[in-house]
């Protein structure tokens, strides 16, 4: 639902970094998307094929690359997925968490042609 | 031929870099704001209405609705304090450019609490910071016990949560030690108020909570929310 004002910045950030750098083209967006992000990947590329158009990203690829959702047992380093039921450690049976991966949603590199 | 330019940016930071226009603006007029987020129907405009009831004589409050429906403005209108609705066309959450947008339709300098209620969600708000200083997040008995371990980023981001409509505990299986272990794992010492926005259960200890925060905004020394 919320992917258009996403997808519009995503389209700057990379027509920035594609003008900067004297390109004439992009080819290729690489993506980090992680599961907590609420971004849904299917729905940026929809935005993304209507706002690209006629830019010079138009037509580019959209490679996203997805990281599960991911705890670190603060006890012991241990990191696991949460089962949705309990945030106990499977390692060490310790019962602090933190958030350690999946939140990122991150533009990592673009492919260009000059 | 081409090439690969790296960017490492993370695409968000529009929305972070609003909320901290929106942040220096608060704090410019000495304003305290409240991003209050729930699921549909724990609460949110219930508490917000007691809450307003309590303290209107007090505290110079304004609250600002990102719900979808205009009943909500308009129940939180009848209690007589400024409110300002966001016509969020049906999206899933706030962001920190419709409020900064919301906020020239607001009296900061005859504000020092600013209730801000975010669309009923569990999921896409916590990844929308606001610029507000503090995250109240409402959850609610017939929910059930096990949202915390259902939506970690929520829960872990919290400043306070309420935990509304304990009066149904006598009819529901919930186990509120369990929810709670849930909220501790991820969000130690998280300020924790059980509420009934029907009896008026628990609300004191809320509006203290309320008082001290509004307290420390006047005097601009602290503010340790994640907002």
């Amino acid at each position: 639902m919320h992917e258009l004002g996403i997808t519009q910045n995503l389209l700057e950030l990379a027509l920035k970094h594609a003008e900067q750098a004297g390109a004439k083209r992009i080819v290729r967006l690489n993506l980090i998307v992680g599961e907590f992000s609420s971004v849904v990947d299917d729905s940026v590329q929809f935005y993304w094929d209507f706002l690209s158009r006629g830019t010079i990203a138009e037509g580019a690829e959209l490679h996203f690359e997805r990281v599960p959702g991911e705890l670190e047992c603060l006890l012991c380093g241990h990191r696991f997925r949460p089962n949705g039921e309990d945030y106990i450690c499977p390692h060490c049976a310790g019962t602090r968490v933190v958030v350690a991966g999946g939140e990122e949603f991150r533009l990592e590199s673009i492919e260009v042609e000059d | 031929m081409s090439k690969t330019i790296p960017v490492v940016k993370d695409i968000m930071d529009a929305n972070a870099q609003l909320a901290a226009q929106v942040r220096a603006k608060l704090d410019e007029a000495g304003v305290l704001a409240l991003n209050l987020m729930a699921s549909p129907g724990a609460g949110k405009t219930s508490v917000i209405i007691r809450t307003i009831e309590a303290l209107k004589d007090e505290i110079r409050l304004a609250a600002i609705d990102g719900d979808v429906a205009a009943i909500d403005v308009e129940r939180i209108a009848e209690t007589g304090i400024p409110v300002t609705q966001i016509n969020t066309g049906g999206s899933c959450h706030l962001d920190a450019n419709m409020l900064w947008s919301a906020l020239p339709s607001v009296d900061l300098e005859s504000t020092e609490l600013l209730l801000v209620e975010n669309v009923g969600n569990l999921i896409c708000p916590a990844s929308f910071p606001l610029g507000t200083h503090y995250s109240v997040v409402i959850a609610s008995v017939p929910e059930g016990d096990d949202k915390p371990y259902k939506y970690p980023t929520m829960f872990k981001g919290a400043d306070v949560l309420l935990l509304n409509k304990v009066d149904m505990l006598a009819y529901e299986p919930f186990d509120v030690e369990y929810f709670r272990r849930g909220v501790e794992a991820l969000n130690p010492g998280v300020a924790f108020f059980p509420i009934s926005c029907r009896t008026g259960e628990g609300f004191d200890a809320w509006l203290d909570w309320v008082r001290a925060a509004v307290g420390r905004a006047v005097r601009d020394d602290d503010r340790r929310g994640r907002g």
